[in-house]
């Protein structure tokens, strides 16, 4: 076995500056989507998709290997793990509270009312379960009248 | 047949019914009766080219011989993919791709659950990732079913019909081949006789809330897992496979 000469809580920094291509205030460390950082031989980066369809799944592989080569890493693998299989309940309070400020409602753990993320009203009203991405859900706030997304919990 | 193969002809089945449905669904886009559904049918289309994705890598890995995803999507002839009647079928009217995705996704549902706790390490963490997705999917469709069921007099007879129509699909669904026992003795696979039991209950369910009556078993249609399919899978086919058959061997 080859020391690359990386540490592993390095290449964890370097990843939290990959951000998700669909919600780019999310970084992938924020999602809760890198499983593993191996650095015995060469840098390997476990991740998790979230969504089976998840259309960026292969643009956030290919983020990961373009931040860590640029920063001369030279040998980078991508290994996919599927289980157990991510859940939003991964999401960091810290990519919670990105999410509220960017305008979407984060996923409630517990069951109550989902709150407007522009005024905090918990008065709100699902419009459709299905929003702009398979993980959101479109509603509405009744007290501001503004319309937002909710990542819906999975 | 050794386990190994059955196990690769399993998946690459799985990776089939998703793929198929997939495809189905996306023909929805800009065919929905409303703008929400047009998202709906689009996100659930991507679940399950995704699936069909993971299920096809699987089964090319515990095949080795070097086949990838897109090979057993784009260049199997019809007689290769063994997907089930039921999800080939055309998407008709609204009322008819609801049935259609009521009978088949409370059947993956049950499916996938059963997998999740089978022997092969694979084949559990996909269904592990797919059954969230689905349970998803079938409380949609199902929403939609009792709407359309207790709905007006024409959304009501016409979903009855769709019902009548469809049923004779469901019969394949049960019915376990060689594959399936295998998949069943070797890797702890699913029973299909205690699926069917709960599917029937779990639908009877459905189709009572939506005030609709649940049809009689009379003869039923089989020949998608040996590969002999309705006439209309040539046409999905061709119009799946249509930029590897014009420009064979093409990437991106």
């Amino acid at each position: 076995m080859v020391a690359t000469g990386f540490e592993r809580e390095q290449i964890l920094d370097w990843l939290s500056d990959v951000a998700d291509p669909e919600i780019p205030v999310l970084t992938i460390m924020d999602l809760g989507i890198v499983r593993d950082v191996d650095c015995s031989d060469g840098v390997t980066v476990s991740l998790t998709p979230t969504y089976s369809g998840c259309p960026a799944t292969e643009a956030i592989e290919a983020s990961v290997v373009a931040a860590l080569e640029d920063r001369g890493v030279a040998d980078v693998r991508i290994k996919r793990v599927l289980s157990p299989p991510w859940t939003t309940d991964w999401i960091s309070n810290e990519g919670r509270e990105k999410l509220r400020i960017y305008g979407i409602a984060p996923p409630e753990r517990r069951k109550r009312p989902i709150a407007c993320p522009r005024c905090n009203s918990t008065t709100t009203e699902r419009v459709s379960e299905f929003g702009s991405t398979a993980c959101k859900a479109s509603y509405k706030c009744l007290e501001c009248l503004e319309p937002f997304e909710y990542f819906k919990c999975l | 047949m050794t386990p190994d193969e059955a196990l690769v002809r399993y998946a690459t089945r799985l990776g089939d019914n998703a793929l198929v449905l997939g495809q189905r669904m996306i023909e929805l886009v800009a065919a929905s009766p409303e703008l929400e559904e047009e998202l709906a049918n689009a996100n659930f289309s991507l679940d399950y080219i995704g699936q069909a994705r993971m299920f096809y890598t699987y089964a090319g890995e515990r095949e080795g011989k070097g086949r990838d995803e897109d090979d057993f999507a784009f260049l199997r002839p019809e007689h290769e993919y063994r997907n089930l009647l039921l999800v080939e079928q055309p998407n008709g009217h609204f009322g008819d791709s609801t049935v259609r995705a009521v009978l088949f996704e409370s059947f993956y549902v049950l499916l996938l659950d059963a997998l999740t706790h089978c022997g092969d390490e694979g084949l559990a963490g996909i269904a592990a990732r797919a059954v969230k997705e689905v349970r998803y999917h079938l409380k949609h469709s199902s929403q939609w079913l009792v709407r359309l069921g207790d709905g007006t007099e024409e959304s009501h007879e016409r979903v009855q019909e769709s019902l009548n129509t469809l049923w004779r699909y469901t019969g394949e669904m049960f019915a376990a081949d060689e594959i399936d026992d295998i998949v069943r003795d070797a890797f702890q696979g699913p029973d299909l006789e205690a699926i069917a039991r709960q599917w029937r209950h779990a639908v009877t369910a459905i189709v009572k809330a939506a005030t609709l009556d649940t049809p009689d078993d009379g003869w039923m249609a089989s020949g998608g897992k040996e590969g002999r399919h309705s006439e209309h899978f040539g046409y999905l086919l061709a119009d799946l496979q249509n930029m590897q058959r014009s420009y064979p061997g093409v990437t991106w």
